[in-house]
Protein backbone atom coordinates (compact mmCIF):
# COMPACT_ATOMS: atom_id res chain seq x y z
CA UNK A 1 0.00 0.00 0.00
CA UNK A 2 1.05 3.48 -0.46
CA UNK A 3 0.15 6.50 1.34
CA UNK A 4 -1.10 9.76 -0.32
CA UNK A 5 -1.06 12.92 1.60
CA UNK A 6 -4.26 14.82 1.27
CA UNK A 7 -3.99 18.93 1.17
CA UNK A 8 -6.52 20.80 3.29
CA UNK A 9 -8.49 21.90 0.27
CA UNK A 10 -9.44 18.29 -0.94
CA UNK A 11 -9.99 16.58 2.37
CA UNK A 12 -13.90 17.15 2.04
CA UNK A 13 -13.38 14.50 -0.73
CA UNK A 14 -11.71 12.08 2.08
CA UNK A 15 -14.13 12.77 4.57
CA UNK A 16 -11.98 15.13 6.31
CA UNK A 17 -9.14 12.33 5.68
CA UNK A 18 -5.52 13.99 5.75
CA UNK A 19 -3.81 10.54 4.35
CA UNK A 20 -5.25 7.93 2.33
CA UNK A 21 -3.75 4.19 1.67
CA UNK A 22 -4.32 3.14 -2.01
CA UNK A 23 -2.97 0.33 -3.99
CA UNK A 24 -0.28 1.50 -7.37
CA UNK A 25 2.84 1.20 -9.09
CA UNK A 26 2.58 4.46 -10.56
CA UNK A 27 1.49 8.03 -9.73
CA UNK A 28 -0.99 7.63 -12.65
CA UNK A 29 -2.34 4.45 -11.26
CA UNK A 30 -2.94 5.41 -7.59
CA UNK A 31 -4.63 9.07 -8.61
CA UNK A 32 -6.99 6.98 -10.97
CA UNK A 33 -7.51 4.68 -7.60
CA UNK A 34 -7.90 8.11 -5.51
CA UNK A 35 -10.75 9.16 -7.78
CA UNK A 36 -12.22 5.42 -8.02
CA UNK A 37 -12.41 5.45 -4.26
CA UNK A 38 -13.15 8.95 -3.85
CA UNK A 39 -15.20 10.12 -6.43
CA UNK A 40 -14.59 13.57 -7.73
CA UNK A 41 -10.79 13.96 -7.37
CA UNK A 42 -9.93 13.73 -11.21
CA UNK A 43 -12.33 16.96 -12.10
CA UNK A 44 -10.25 18.72 -9.14
CA UNK A 45 -6.66 17.91 -9.88
CA UNK A 46 -6.70 17.53 -13.58
CA UNK A 47 -7.86 19.60 -16.64
CA UNK A 48 -10.41 18.16 -18.91
CA UNK A 49 -7.63 16.67 -20.94
CA UNK A 50 -6.58 14.72 -18.15
CA UNK A 51 -3.09 16.59 -17.39
CA UNK A 52 -2.83 17.79 -14.11
CA UNK A 53 -3.76 21.62 -13.48
CA UNK A 54 -0.64 24.17 -13.16
CA UNK A 55 -1.24 24.90 -9.68
CA UNK A 56 -1.20 21.31 -8.88
CA UNK A 57 1.96 19.75 -7.62
CA UNK A 58 2.82 16.08 -6.75
CA UNK A 59 5.77 14.72 -5.06
CA UNK A 60 7.22 11.50 -4.64
CA UNK A 61 9.12 10.50 -1.46
CA UNK A 62 9.70 14.58 -1.47
CA UNK A 63 10.38 14.72 -4.79
CA UNK A 64 8.07 16.52 -7.58
CA UNK A 65 7.13 14.30 -10.43
CA UNK A 66 8.08 16.93 -12.72
CA UNK A 67 11.15 16.34 -12.06
CA UNK A 68 10.65 12.02 -12.51
CA UNK A 69 8.86 11.01 -15.09
CA UNK A 70 5.15 12.84 -14.57
CA UNK A 71 2.32 10.99 -13.88
CA UNK A 72 3.81 7.76 -14.91
CA UNK A 73 6.88 7.90 -12.30
CA UNK A 74 7.01 5.03 -10.51
CA UNK A 75 5.88 4.65 -6.69
CA UNK A 76 7.81 2.20 -4.83
CA UNK A 77 6.25 0.52 -2.09
CA UNK A 78 6.59 2.56 1.28
CA UNK A 79 7.33 5.64 -0.48
CA UNK A 80 4.71 8.49 0.32
CA UNK A 81 2.96 10.44 -2.77
CA UNK A 82 1.85 13.91 -1.54
CA UNK A 83 -0.54 16.61 -3.57
CA UNK A 84 0.30 20.05 -2.70
CA UNK A 85 -0.84 23.15 -3.74
CA UNK A 86 1.52 24.92 -5.45
CA UNK A 87 0.67 29.06 -4.83
CA UNK A 88 2.83 28.81 -1.75
CA UNK A 89 6.13 30.62 -1.14
CA UNK A 90 8.47 33.44 -1.94
CA UNK B 1 -11.08 51.25 7.22
CA UNK B 2 -9.98 48.22 5.14
CA UNK B 3 -11.62 47.84 1.74
CA UNK B 4 -11.29 44.33 1.17
CA UNK B 5 -14.66 42.67 -0.21
CA UNK B 6 -13.34 38.82 -0.73
CA UNK B 7 -10.70 36.34 -1.82
CA UNK B 8 -11.04 35.81 -5.89
CA UNK B 9 -9.02 32.78 -7.56
CA UNK B 10 -6.91 34.10 -9.98
CA UNK B 11 -7.33 31.30 -12.77
CA UNK B 12 -11.45 30.48 -12.55
CA UNK B 13 -13.23 33.35 -10.69
CA UNK B 14 -14.66 31.58 -7.66
CA UNK B 15 -14.85 33.95 -4.68
CA UNK B 16 -14.38 32.84 -0.91
CA UNK B 17 -14.93 34.84 2.39
CA UNK B 18 -11.80 36.62 3.72
CA UNK B 19 -10.35 34.11 5.39
CA UNK B 20 -6.68 32.26 6.17
CA UNK B 21 -7.07 30.48 2.66
CA UNK B 22 -4.84 30.89 -0.15
CA UNK B 23 -5.96 28.19 -3.20
CA UNK B 24 -9.12 28.13 -5.11
CA UNK B 25 -10.45 25.05 -3.07
CA UNK B 26 -11.98 23.81 -6.82
CA UNK B 27 -8.48 24.67 -9.51
CA UNK B 28 -6.27 25.32 -6.91
CA UNK B 29 -5.39 28.80 -8.55
CA UNK B 30 -4.36 31.39 -6.27
CA UNK B 31 -6.23 33.69 -4.31
CA UNK B 32 -6.15 37.47 -4.40
CA UNK B 33 -7.73 40.32 -2.51
CA UNK B 34 -10.61 41.91 -4.08
CA UNK B 35 -11.64 45.56 -3.58
CA UNK B 36 -14.47 48.40 -3.41
CA UNK B 37 -12.19 50.24 -5.76
CA UNK B 38 -15.11 52.95 -5.70
CA UNK B 39 -15.19 52.88 -2.16
CA UNK B 40 -11.38 53.57 -1.73
CA UNK B 41 -11.78 56.20 -4.66
CA UNK B 42 -14.42 58.28 -2.58
CA UNK B 43 -12.29 58.01 0.85
CA UNK B 44 -8.21 58.18 -0.45
CA UNK B 45 -6.88 61.48 -2.15
CA UNK B 46 -3.19 62.64 -2.53
CA UNK B 47 -3.23 64.95 0.49
CA UNK B 48 -4.79 62.05 2.89
CA UNK B 49 -1.67 60.02 2.16
CA UNK B 50 0.65 62.74 2.46
CA UNK B 51 -1.03 63.57 5.84
CA UNK B 52 0.06 59.25 6.99
CA UNK B 53 3.12 57.94 8.12
CA UNK B 54 6.29 57.79 6.55
CA UNK B 55 5.58 53.92 6.14
CA UNK B 56 3.56 51.76 4.19
CA UNK B 57 0.34 52.15 6.22
CA UNK B 58 0.22 55.34 4.50
CA UNK B 59 -1.68 53.60 1.78
CA UNK B 60 -3.89 51.73 3.95
CA UNK B 61 -6.67 52.45 2.07
CA UNK B 62 -5.31 50.25 -0.42
CA UNK B 63 -3.97 47.39 1.99
CA UNK B 64 -6.25 44.27 3.21
CA UNK B 65 -5.90 45.17 6.99
CA UNK B 66 -6.51 47.80 9.18
CA UNK B 67 -3.33 50.59 9.92
CA UNK B 68 -4.70 51.10 13.55
CA UNK B 69 -3.80 47.35 14.68
CA UNK B 70 -0.90 47.29 12.15
CA UNK B 71 2.68 45.08 12.94
CA UNK B 72 4.86 48.35 12.61
CA UNK B 73 8.27 48.69 12.60
CA UNK B 74 8.48 51.12 9.72
CA UNK B 75 8.76 49.11 6.56
CA UNK B 76 8.19 51.02 3.43
CA UNK B 77 9.04 54.62 2.05
CA UNK B 78 12.16 54.38 1.56
CA UNK B 79 14.67 56.53 -0.48
CA UNK B 80 14.00 56.63 -4.39
CA UNK B 81 17.36 58.21 -5.53
CA UNK B 82 18.90 59.45 -9.04
CA UNK B 83 21.30 57.50 -10.06
CA UNK B 84 22.83 59.71 -12.77
CA UNK B 85 26.47 57.57 -12.72
CA UNK B 86 25.09 54.36 -13.22
CA UNK B 87 22.81 55.77 -16.18
CA UNK B 88 26.36 57.06 -18.18
CA UNK B 89 27.94 53.36 -17.83
CA UNK B 90 24.95 51.76 -19.34
CA UNK B 91 24.20 54.77 -21.87
CA UNK B 92 20.76 54.91 -19.82
CA UNK B 93 18.94 58.78 -19.63
CA UNK B 94 16.59 59.26 -16.64
CA UNK B 95 17.43 56.27 -13.95
CA UNK B 96 16.36 55.95 -10.53
CA UNK B 97 16.94 53.25 -7.34
CA UNK B 98 14.15 51.90 -5.14
CA UNK B 99 16.67 51.84 -2.65
CA UNK B 100 14.69 49.22 -0.27
CA UNK B 101 18.06 47.79 1.32
CA UNK B 102 16.85 50.77 3.77
CA UNK B 103 14.17 48.84 5.71
CA UNK B 104 13.89 47.61 9.25
CA UNK B 105 15.48 44.31 8.32
CA UNK B 106 16.88 45.56 5.29
CA UNK B 107 15.18 44.22 2.74
CA UNK B 108 11.47 44.77 0.90
CA UNK B 109 10.17 41.90 2.71
CA UNK B 110 9.09 44.06 5.72
CA UNK B 111 7.10 45.29 3.31
CA UNK B 112 5.00 42.43 2.90
CA UNK B 113 5.40 41.00 6.79
CA UNK B 114 4.05 43.79 8.20
CA UNK B 115 0.65 43.37 6.23
CA UNK B 116 0.75 39.79 7.01
CA UNK B 117 1.31 40.14 10.80
CA UNK B 118 -1.38 42.76 10.81
CA UNK B 119 -3.61 40.45 9.45
CA UNK B 120 -2.72 37.46 10.81
CA UNK B 121 -3.72 39.53 14.66
CA UNK B 122 -7.09 40.47 12.86
CA UNK B 123 -7.41 36.74 12.32
CA UNK B 124 -6.42 35.47 15.94
CA UNK B 125 -3.29 33.80 15.41
CA UNK B 126 -0.77 33.62 17.80
CA UNK B 127 1.64 31.72 16.31
CA UNK B 128 3.45 33.00 12.75
CA UNK B 129 5.37 30.79 10.67
CA UNK B 130 7.01 31.03 7.17
CA UNK B 131 9.26 29.57 4.37
CA UNK B 132 12.21 31.72 3.85
CA UNK B 133 15.70 31.88 1.41
CA UNK B 134 16.37 34.76 4.08
CA UNK B 135 15.29 38.00 3.55
CA UNK B 136 11.76 36.87 4.95
CA UNK B 137 13.36 35.04 7.65
CA UNK B 138 14.99 38.05 8.99
CA UNK B 139 11.54 40.02 8.73
CA UNK B 140 9.36 37.62 9.89
CA UNK B 141 11.72 36.67 13.28
CA UNK B 142 12.02 40.48 14.13
CA UNK B 143 8.17 41.99 13.55
CA UNK B 144 6.97 38.81 15.39
CA UNK B 145 9.44 40.11 18.57
CA UNK B 146 7.75 43.30 18.40
CA UNK B 147 4.37 41.69 18.02
CA UNK B 148 5.14 39.36 20.98
CA UNK B 149 4.14 36.25 18.22
CA UNK B 150 5.89 33.04 18.79
CA UNK B 151 7.51 32.66 15.38
CA UNK B 152 8.61 29.23 13.38
CA UNK B 153 10.58 30.04 10.62
CA UNK B 154 11.85 27.30 8.22
CA UNK B 155 14.91 28.48 6.26
CA UNK B 156 17.01 25.82 3.67
CA UNK B 157 20.09 24.51 6.02
CA UNK B 158 22.57 25.99 3.50
CA UNK B 159 21.74 29.82 3.63
CA UNK B 160 24.42 32.56 4.25
CA UNK B 161 25.87 32.91 7.72
CA UNK B 162 24.59 36.52 7.91
CA UNK B 163 20.67 35.10 7.17
CA UNK B 164 21.10 33.09 9.81
CA UNK B 165 22.34 35.30 12.47
CA UNK B 166 20.25 37.92 11.55
CA UNK B 167 17.21 35.60 12.24
CA UNK B 168 18.46 33.66 15.20
CA UNK B 169 19.30 37.06 17.16
CA UNK B 170 15.04 37.56 17.38
CA UNK B 171 14.82 34.37 19.22
CA UNK B 172 11.95 32.84 17.94
CA UNK B 173 12.05 28.97 16.46
CA UNK B 174 14.65 28.65 13.38
CA UNK B 175 14.82 25.28 11.72
CA UNK B 176 17.06 24.70 9.27
CA UNK B 177 15.83 21.98 6.76
CA UNK B 178 18.07 19.98 5.09
CA UNK B 179 17.20 20.69 1.24
CA UNK B 180 16.58 23.40 -0.40
CA UNK B 181 13.78 26.35 -0.71
CA UNK B 182 11.71 24.24 -2.67
CA UNK B 183 11.79 21.17 -0.37
CA UNK B 184 11.48 24.42 2.87
CA UNK B 185 8.17 25.36 1.17
CA UNK B 186 6.75 21.83 0.32
CA UNK B 187 7.24 20.96 3.73
CA UNK B 188 5.44 24.43 5.27
CA UNK B 189 2.61 23.84 2.86
CA UNK B 190 2.22 20.75 4.38
CA UNK B 191 2.32 21.84 8.39
CA UNK B 192 -0.05 24.13 7.62
CA UNK B 193 -2.53 22.00 7.22
CA UNK B 194 -1.45 20.15 10.30
CA UNK B 195 -1.08 23.71 12.14
CA UNK B 196 -3.48 26.16 13.45
CA UNK B 197 -0.21 29.09 12.23
CA UNK B 198 -0.60 31.96 10.20
CA UNK B 199 2.17 30.69 7.32
CA UNK B 200 3.12 34.55 6.38
CA UNK B 201 3.79 32.82 2.19
CA UNK B 202 1.33 30.22 2.52
CA UNK B 203 -1.93 30.53 4.26
CA UNK B 204 -2.04 33.82 4.43
CA UNK B 205 -0.33 34.51 1.50
CA UNK B 206 -3.25 36.49 -0.45
CA UNK B 207 -2.67 39.07 1.78
CA UNK B 208 1.14 39.31 2.59
CA UNK B 209 1.84 39.58 -1.40
CA UNK B 210 -0.48 42.92 -1.08
CA UNK B 211 2.14 44.77 0.60
CA UNK B 212 4.29 44.31 -2.40
CA UNK B 213 2.30 47.08 -3.57
CA UNK B 214 3.58 49.52 -2.17
CA UNK B 215 6.69 49.36 -4.08
CA UNK B 216 4.75 50.72 -6.95
CA UNK B 217 2.85 53.15 -4.69
CA UNK B 218 5.47 55.01 -2.98
CA UNK B 219 7.45 55.01 -6.37
CA UNK B 220 4.79 56.67 -7.93
CA UNK B 221 4.34 59.58 -5.14
CA UNK B 222 7.82 60.14 -5.06
CA UNK B 223 7.87 60.76 -8.75
CA UNK B 224 5.50 63.43 -7.98
CA UNK B 225 2.50 61.29 -8.64
CA UNK B 226 3.81 60.22 -12.03
CA UNK B 227 4.51 56.21 -13.64
CA UNK B 228 7.99 55.68 -14.40
CA UNK B 229 8.07 54.42 -18.13
CA UNK B 230 10.22 51.04 -17.57
CA UNK B 231 10.52 49.09 -14.16
CA UNK B 232 12.89 46.22 -13.41
CA UNK B 233 11.93 43.94 -10.75
CA UNK B 234 13.63 40.99 -9.29
CA UNK B 235 12.00 37.72 -9.95
CA UNK B 236 11.78 34.81 -7.39
CA UNK B 237 8.16 33.37 -6.89
CA UNK B 238 7.59 36.39 -9.14
CA UNK B 239 5.29 37.93 -6.72
CA UNK B 240 6.57 41.51 -6.35
CA UNK B 241 7.11 41.71 -10.08
CA UNK B 242 3.14 41.20 -10.26
CA UNK B 243 2.39 42.95 -7.48
CA UNK B 244 4.56 46.27 -8.37
CA UNK B 245 2.20 46.27 -12.27
CA UNK B 246 -1.07 45.91 -10.23
CA UNK B 247 0.04 48.71 -7.72
CA UNK B 248 0.43 51.25 -10.51
CA UNK B 249 -2.53 50.23 -12.16
CA UNK B 250 -4.67 50.73 -8.77
CA UNK B 251 -3.47 54.11 -8.49
CA UNK B 252 -5.29 55.16 -11.06
CA UNK B 253 -8.47 53.25 -10.70
CA UNK B 254 -8.25 55.28 -7.63
CA UNK B 255 -7.89 58.51 -8.82
CA UNK B 256 -4.28 59.17 -7.75
CA UNK B 257 -2.65 59.11 -11.06
CA UNK B 258 -4.18 60.98 -13.49
CA UNK B 259 -3.08 59.44 -17.00
CA UNK B 260 -3.15 55.71 -16.73
CA UNK B 261 0.28 54.14 -16.76
CA UNK B 262 2.06 52.31 -19.28
CA UNK B 263 4.35 50.63 -17.11
CA UNK B 264 6.71 48.59 -19.40
CA UNK B 265 7.56 45.68 -16.49
CA UNK B 266 10.99 43.47 -17.23
CA UNK B 267 12.02 41.12 -14.99
CA UNK B 268 15.50 39.90 -13.34
CA UNK B 269 16.52 36.03 -12.57
CA UNK B 270 19.61 34.75 -12.08
CA UNK B 271 20.84 31.88 -14.94
CA UNK B 272 21.31 29.39 -11.93
CA UNK B 273 17.55 29.65 -10.88
CA UNK B 274 15.78 30.86 -13.80
CA UNK B 275 12.70 29.07 -14.74
CA UNK B 276 10.61 32.06 -15.47
CA UNK B 277 12.75 33.89 -17.55
CA UNK B 278 13.55 30.74 -19.83
CA UNK B 279 10.37 30.10 -19.72
CA UNK B 280 9.11 33.71 -21.25
CA UNK B 281 12.07 33.78 -23.58
CA UNK B 282 11.56 30.38 -24.88
CA UNK B 283 7.82 32.05 -25.24
CA UNK B 284 6.83 28.68 -23.51
CA UNK B 285 3.30 28.57 -22.20
CA UNK B 286 4.97 26.09 -19.50
CA UNK B 287 7.43 27.16 -16.32
CA UNK B 288 9.43 24.15 -15.88
CA UNK B 289 10.71 23.51 -12.24
CA UNK B 290 14.82 24.16 -11.63
CA UNK B 291 17.29 22.78 -8.96
CA UNK B 292 18.69 25.84 -8.06
CA UNK B 293 22.37 26.75 -8.17
CA UNK B 294 23.48 30.23 -8.17
CA UNK B 295 24.59 32.97 -5.26
CA UNK B 296 21.67 34.57 -5.54
CA UNK B 297 20.25 32.28 -2.97
CA UNK B 298 17.21 34.96 -2.53
CA UNK B 299 16.12 34.35 -5.80
CA UNK B 300 16.53 30.82 -5.96
CA UNK B 301 12.84 29.68 -6.18
CA UNK B 302 13.31 26.59 -8.83
CA UNK B 303 9.08 26.31 -8.72
CA UNK B 304 7.69 29.71 -8.87
CA UNK B 305 4.07 29.91 -7.91
CA UNK B 306 3.16 33.53 -9.35
CA UNK B 307 5.70 32.58 -12.77
CA UNK B 308 2.67 32.62 -15.07
CA UNK B 309 1.46 35.99 -13.67
CA UNK B 310 4.57 37.55 -13.77
CA UNK B 311 5.29 36.38 -17.78
CA UNK B 312 1.70 37.69 -18.24
CA UNK B 313 2.91 41.55 -16.64
CA UNK B 314 6.31 41.06 -18.79
CA UNK B 315 4.78 39.83 -22.20
CA UNK B 316 1.75 42.61 -22.24
CA UNK B 317 3.66 45.47 -21.35
CA UNK B 318 5.97 44.95 -24.03
CA UNK B 319 8.66 44.45 -20.96
CA UNK B 320 11.82 41.60 -21.15
CA UNK B 321 13.22 39.14 -18.94
CA UNK B 322 17.29 38.15 -18.27
CA UNK B 323 18.79 35.39 -16.72
CA UNK B 324 22.49 36.49 -15.85
CA UNK B 325 25.46 34.64 -14.88
CA UNK B 326 26.87 34.76 -10.93
CA UNK B 327 30.22 36.62 -12.31
CA UNK B 328 27.53 38.98 -13.96
CA UNK B 329 26.25 39.56 -10.50
CA UNK B 330 28.97 40.13 -8.51
CA UNK B 331 30.37 42.69 -11.32
CA UNK B 332 27.02 44.13 -11.12
CA UNK B 333 27.16 44.85 -7.45
CA UNK B 334 30.32 46.25 -7.36
CA UNK B 335 28.97 48.62 -10.58
CA UNK B 336 26.32 49.64 -8.41
CA UNK B 337 28.11 50.10 -5.56
CA UNK B 338 30.99 51.85 -7.09
CA UNK B 339 28.53 55.06 -9.59
CA UNK B 340 25.88 55.04 -6.70
CA UNK B 341 27.34 54.29 -3.08
CA UNK B 342 24.39 51.50 -2.94
CA UNK B 343 25.64 48.40 -1.49
CA UNK B 344 23.22 45.47 -2.79
CA UNK B 345 22.89 41.64 -1.96
CA UNK B 346 22.93 39.36 -4.79
CA UNK B 347 19.27 39.94 -6.06
CA UNK B 348 20.36 43.70 -6.64
CA UNK B 349 23.51 41.92 -8.64
CA UNK B 350 20.93 40.41 -10.67
CA UNK B 351 18.93 43.22 -11.10
CA UNK B 352 21.75 45.90 -11.89
CA UNK B 353 23.11 43.14 -14.51
CA UNK B 354 19.56 42.91 -16.32
CA UNK B 355 19.43 46.54 -16.30
CA UNK B 356 22.98 46.54 -18.06
CA UNK B 357 21.65 43.58 -20.26
CA UNK B 358 18.53 44.69 -21.66
CA UNK B 359 19.93 48.70 -21.94
CA UNK B 360 22.86 47.32 -24.36
CA UNK B 361 20.79 45.08 -26.39
CA UNK B 362 18.50 48.14 -26.70
CA UNK B 363 15.36 47.21 -25.07
CA UNK B 364 15.42 49.62 -22.17
CA UNK B 365 15.75 53.18 -24.03
CA UNK B 366 17.90 56.14 -22.95
CA UNK B 367 14.23 58.02 -23.87
CA UNK B 368 13.04 56.29 -21.20
CA UNK B 369 12.13 56.93 -17.38
CA UNK B 370 13.28 53.70 -15.49
CA UNK B 371 13.15 52.31 -11.92
CA UNK B 372 15.06 49.77 -10.99
CA UNK B 373 14.34 47.91 -7.56
CA UNK B 374 17.18 47.32 -5.13
CA UNK B 375 15.30 44.95 -2.58
CA UNK B 376 18.00 43.43 -0.09
CA UNK B 377 21.05 44.91 1.48
CA UNK B 378 24.61 43.81 0.59
CA UNK B 379 25.71 42.92 4.47
CA UNK B 380 23.41 39.98 4.51
CA UNK B 381 25.05 38.61 1.54
CA UNK B 382 29.03 39.52 2.22
CA UNK B 383 30.14 36.26 0.95
CA UNK B 384 29.60 37.06 -2.97
CA UNK B 385 31.64 39.99 -2.65
CA UNK B 386 34.54 39.36 -0.06
CA UNK B 387 36.60 37.05 -2.58
CA UNK B 388 37.00 39.93 -4.76
CA UNK B 389 37.34 42.90 -3.15
CA UNK B 390 39.61 44.46 -0.24
CA UNK B 391 42.37 47.06 1.07
CA UNK B 392 43.71 48.59 -1.86
CA UNK B 393 47.06 49.07 0.08
CA UNK B 394 48.16 47.40 3.89
CA UNK B 395 50.94 49.49 5.01
CA UNK B 396 52.79 50.28 8.48
CA UNK B 397 51.63 53.32 10.07
CA UNK B 398 54.06 55.84 8.27
CA UNK B 399 54.13 58.17 5.81
CA UNK B 400 57.15 56.07 3.77
CA UNK B 401 54.87 53.17 3.64
CA UNK B 402 52.28 55.51 2.37
CA UNK B 403 54.17 56.94 -0.60
CA UNK B 404 55.68 53.13 -1.15
CA UNK B 405 52.08 52.11 -1.38
CA UNK B 406 51.09 55.13 -3.32
CA UNK B 407 53.94 56.45 -5.85
CA UNK B 408 52.11 58.71 -7.94
CA UNK B 409 50.86 60.17 -5.11
CA UNK B 410 54.16 61.39 -3.78
CA UNK B 411 55.19 62.61 -7.40
CA UNK B 412 51.87 65.09 -7.07
CA UNK B 413 52.81 66.16 -4.03
CA UNK B 414 56.65 67.37 -4.78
Amino acid sequence: MTVIRIPTQLRELTGGAGEVDLQGATVAELLAALNAAHPGFGERISEPDGSLRRFVNIFVAEEDIRFLEGIDTPVAPGEVVSIVPAVAGG
Amino acid sequence: MAFVTALKCRECGREYPIEPSYTCSWCFGPLEVAYDYDAIRASVSRESIAAGPLSVWRYADLLPSERQESVDLGAGFTPLVRAPRLAAELGLGELWIKNDTLNPTNSFKDRVVSVALSKALEFGFKVVACASTGNLANSVAAHAAHAGLESYVFIPSNLEAGKIVTTAVYGGNLVAVDGNYDDVNRLCAELAGTYPWAFVNVNVRPYYAEGSKTLAFETAEQLGWQAPDHVVVPIASGSQLTKIHKGFHELFEVGLLDEEPSVRVSGAQALGCSPVATAFLEGSEVIKPVKPDTIAKSLAIGNPADGYFAIDAVRNTGGAMAAVTDDEIVDAIRLLARTEGIFAETAGGVTVATLSRLAASGVIRPDERVVIYITGHGLKTLEAVSPVVGPTATIRPNIEAFHDAFPALEESSK
